[in-house]
């Protein structure tokens, strides 16, 4: 799970406030980093669709703080420096291992050979 | 002839032979006669035309330096060689397109040979002799049932020869007489792939000189095929083979037996020790009460394939072959074949799947395909090694089949293929959901659990995206969002890297496949997906809704499936549609089909495409009275979900759509040297359960009007695509 995955994900345990579920705690047992080819534009244009706070809290959780600021910088789609780093934080961290946890409800998802598993049990849905 | 209808095709030009035979002498077959041209490229095998006029230049080249006495012996000349050129080339042309052999143009080792195949007749020991003439050889490959080998010779220069003198020859086969002409064209390498060996059918032995020769002789003597008509287990003489019953007679008009009427006399006296033998040995745990006696006499005699009535007899069924060896044919209802040798006085017991799910049969033919280093006495099966087969010629056979009649319904574990069974089979099938709680069970039981059973063989029959799908995710702008709800094996998330594609799917192991090939993906359901509302750009749903077995939930994924754009998003629904045959335009598949009467129909289901590709068609949209029967049927509680044939036309919109699964074919060789007991029998039993899985296929207008009832969405396309309907929709 890319962390730009993290960003659009959302728990969906009925009965949460509107709006609730968002975002998922990260609790990462193995982090992989894998290179992606960067696309400046691709990048640039991500940016308005991000729930940023939600972003720079998953970096945190995975031990990758200070690389983002705390708002995106205007002028940030000419800024290469600001987009590599986003590019990356974005799409070449992986957690491979770990849970999700819904911060309302404390439902916790798998996350395994990086995939995670949203079902909810008969009884939950 | 017979043997030449072995395959569709056949390189046999029998007219070129007679025409051309006065002419040509035949002592003189030497490369003064026969054209040995450069063959074609690959490149211009896709322009017939004009490497043909090539050939002809070069033709006309070779003839102005050949010394012919007559300008008409000169013309006939010509005139052969053209023919064999054009054979020779026709037959390139066969092999690249039935069997995928690619000829070169120019001289290698190897070399393929047409006509000279186990398929048309041709015997290892004379195609040897044949080519020994010109070189050592390396190699020579007999697939069986096939018209053509491949022999690879130590040096290109020997192979050249062999091609010069023996391409356009015409030989006659030592074993019935027959006159065919060879071509031969260069391969690259022999690689031709020794089918792996098969194991046999589960529950199957062959147990090899259960009885001697003395037995066998005072057997086959103890039948009087002259016996009286009056008795009343009189001799029947079926089209092919003689038969004569004994304890019961079998009825061939409905494969069963009169069980209150016994015939008098029982079994023969001369094999009741045998079965002592078999039931002390334990090849058997039920002494048999009737007995088939046949004889096959070699050619024209065989017996269909066919399952012994389960209500018939009881499960073990063991048969003496006497007289000759004989090669049976068995196979699984998924197409697996498996070819077995039984030899003289051996003893095939079958039990448990081989019994009861697998046919077995005899073709008729006047010779076998077997080992040609193993001729005689070896169990084993008969695919294996091309390196060694060879043709054996059959002799009469008899046969005594011994059974238990069975006095209780059969109560297999194949209901699917049991007589006893069929009655019952409607019971077990789900009927239409009454409430949510009914249709939430059925998708668990029909779609959930069976994909996730089906996933592998579900995910490699899932290779090429559909065009206007991936049209639609080319025209999405860069950096777009998509969420692919209901992903499957994921094929359509990588299809345009611009894009930031996240798939979903309800089966757990079809998602695997995702992660494994690194596309983004999570397990959800499709009524329930864990992504922030109006965070996607575009979403598609390829062949999913059709699984949701209410008009309610159906509505409600594509509520769902709206939630997740943004104003201003798209999303491309497909879903499989009722009607397979639109705007008069038949399917391609139904076009192939028609003329062709196939019975093995179902053989074709384990190939099913699934719910884009296995389109049914036929659908001859012939009386919308359907929707009203369907309408009362609903109303009825009794209703059952129809269970549909594979490529057959819809009768109801919703329906259970069978999927075999194959298994693969790891197996492995039984290797005792008597008794051949099946190895890997879990797995095979395991080879072709069969799946259904729930479907409600959508009738013209259907999709849009379920979209049209949304406040947020707006249709903005709506078009049929191979069989699917499918809509595009704006989030407003």
């Amino acid at each position: 799970m890319k962390l730009l995955t993290h960003n659009l994900l959302s728990s969906h345990v009925p009965g949460l406030r509107p709006g609730g579920g968002f975002p998922l705690r990260i609790e990462a047992a193995e982090v992989r980093e894998r290179p992606v080819p960067f696309n400046a534009a691709f990048v640039s244009r991500l940016v308005p669709r991000l729930r940023w706070d939600a972003l720079r809290e998953a970096a945190e959780s995975l031990g990758r703080p200070s690389e983002l600021p705390p708002e995106p910088t205007p002028g940030y789609e000419a800024d290469e420096e600001f987009l590599r780093r986003l590019h990356h934080v974005l799409l070449e961290v992986e957690v491979l291992e770990g849970s999700l946890q819904c911060p309302d409800s404390g439902r916790r998802f798998p996350i395994s050979r990086g995939v995670p598993n949203l079902l909810l049990t008969e009884d939950e849905a | 002839m017979s043997m030449l209808m072995l395959r569709p095709y056949t390189f046999v030009v029998v007219c070129l032979r007679r025409k051309s035979k006065p002419k040509v002498s035949n002592k003189e077959p030497s490369s003064s006669l026969i054209v040995a041209l450069p063959l074609p490229t690959a490149a211009a095998q896709l322009r017939p035309a004009a490497r043909y006029s090539r050939f002809q230049k070069l033709l006309l080249q070779q003839n102005t330096s050949m010394e012919a006495k007559t300008s008409e012996d000169h013309l006939e000349v010509q005139k052969m060689k053209k023919k064999v050129l054009r054979k020779q080339v026709r037959a390139q042309h066969t092999l690249m397109r039935h069997e995928g052999i690619q000829c070169v143009s120019h001289a290698t080792q190897s070399l393929v040979i047409a006509n000279a195949g186990l398929g048309n007749g041709m015997s290892r020991q004379q195609l040897l002799r044949i080519l020994e003439e010109y070189g050592a050889m390396e190699t020579l490959l007999m697939p069986p049932n096939k018209p053509y080998s491949f022999v690879k010779y130590r040096t290109t220069e020997e192979a050249k020869k062999a091609f010069n003198t023996l391409n356009g020859k015409e030989v006659t086969l030592e074993d019935c007489g027959q006159n065919i002409i060879l071509y031969i064209n260069f391969v690259e390498k022999v690689s031709l792939q020794n089918a792996a060996p098969a194991s046999l059918p589960p529950g199957l032995m062959v147990i090899e000189k259960i009885i001697s020769p003395e037995e066998e002789k005072r057997l086959l003597e103890s039948i009087d095929w002259k016996g009286d008509e009056d008795t009343q287990n009189a001799q029947k003489t079926l089209k092919h083979r003689r038969v004569k019953h004994f304890g019961y007679e079998f009825r061939y008009d409905n494969n069963n037996v009169d069980k209150d009427k016994p015939l008098p006399g029982g079994l023969p006296e001369i094999c009741k020790p045998f079965l002592e033998k078999c039931l002390k040995q334990g090849y058997i745990k039920h002494k048999p009460d009737q007995l088939t006696v046949n004889q096959y006499e070699p050619g024209q005699a065989g017996i269909p394939p066919h399952t012994d009535t389960h209500s018939a007899f009881e499960d073990e069924i063991i048969s003496l072959s006497l007289g000759a060896e004989i090669v049976m044919d068995f196979k699984h209802p998924d197409g697996h074949t498996v070819a077995i040798m039984l030899p003289r006085c051996s003893l095939l017991v079958m039990t448990g799947e081989s019994r009861y799910l697998w046919t077995h049969g005899i073709t008729p033919r006047k010779y076998d395909v077997v080992q040609a280093s193993e001729l005689g006495q070896k169990v084993r099966t008969i695919t294996a090694d091309v390196g060694d087969l060879t043709l054996n010629r059959r002799e009469t056979r008899t046969s005594f089949t011994f059974r238990k009649v069975r006095r209780s319904p059969c109560n297999c574990i194949y209901p699917s293929v049991c007589d006893s069974q069929k009655g019952q089979q409607r019971l077990v099938q789900p009927s239409f959901p009454q409430n949510e709680m009914e249709a939430s069970k059925l998708e668990q039981e029909y779609v959930h659990k069976v994909y996730e059973e089906i996933a592998t063989h579900f995910s490699s029959t899932r290779h090429s995206p559909w065009p206007r799908i991936v049209e639609f995710l080319r025209s999405l702008p860069t950096g777009s969002i998509v969420a692919d709800i209901g992903c499957g094996n994921g094929k359509y998330l990588g299809i345009n890297e611009d894009l930031y594609v996240v798939g979903c799917d309800r089966s757990k192991n079809l998602v695997d496949i995702c992660g494994e090939k690194h596309f983004q993906a999570f397990v959800c359901d499709a009524l329930s997906v864990p992504i922030r509302s109006g965070s996607c750009d575009a979403c598609i749903s390829i062949a999913v809704i059709h699984h949701f077995s209410t008009a309610e939930r159906r509505l409600a994924t594509i509520r769902e499936l709206a939630r997740l754009l943004r104003p201003g998003g798209t999303a491309l629904i497909y879903v499989w549609a009722m009607e397979q045959e639109y705007k008069n335009q038949k399917s391609k598949y139904l076009k192939e089909k028609s003329g062709s009467k196939n019975k093995d129909k179902e053989m074709y289901t384990g190939t099913a495409q699934g719910p884009l590709n296995d389109q049914e068609p036929g659908y001859s949209s012939q009386d919308s009275a359907w929707s009203h029967q369907l309408l009362n049927d609903f109303k009825d509680e009794s209703f059952r979900l129809p269970v549909h044939t594979n490529r057959t036309s819809f009768h109801s919109q919703d329906l259970l759509v069978p999927w075999h699964l194959k298994g693969g074919t790891k197996k492995k060789e039984g290797s005792a040297d008597t008794v051949v007991v099946p190895s890997g029998s879990k797995e095979l039993q395991e080879l072709s359960p069969i799946f259904h899985r729930y479907y409600h296929v959508f009738c013209e207008g259907e999709l849009e009007a379920v979209c049209r009832s949304l406040d947020c969405v707006r249709v903005q396309k709506s078009y049929y695509d191979q069989g699917n309907w499918c809509v595009i929709l704006e989030k407003l």
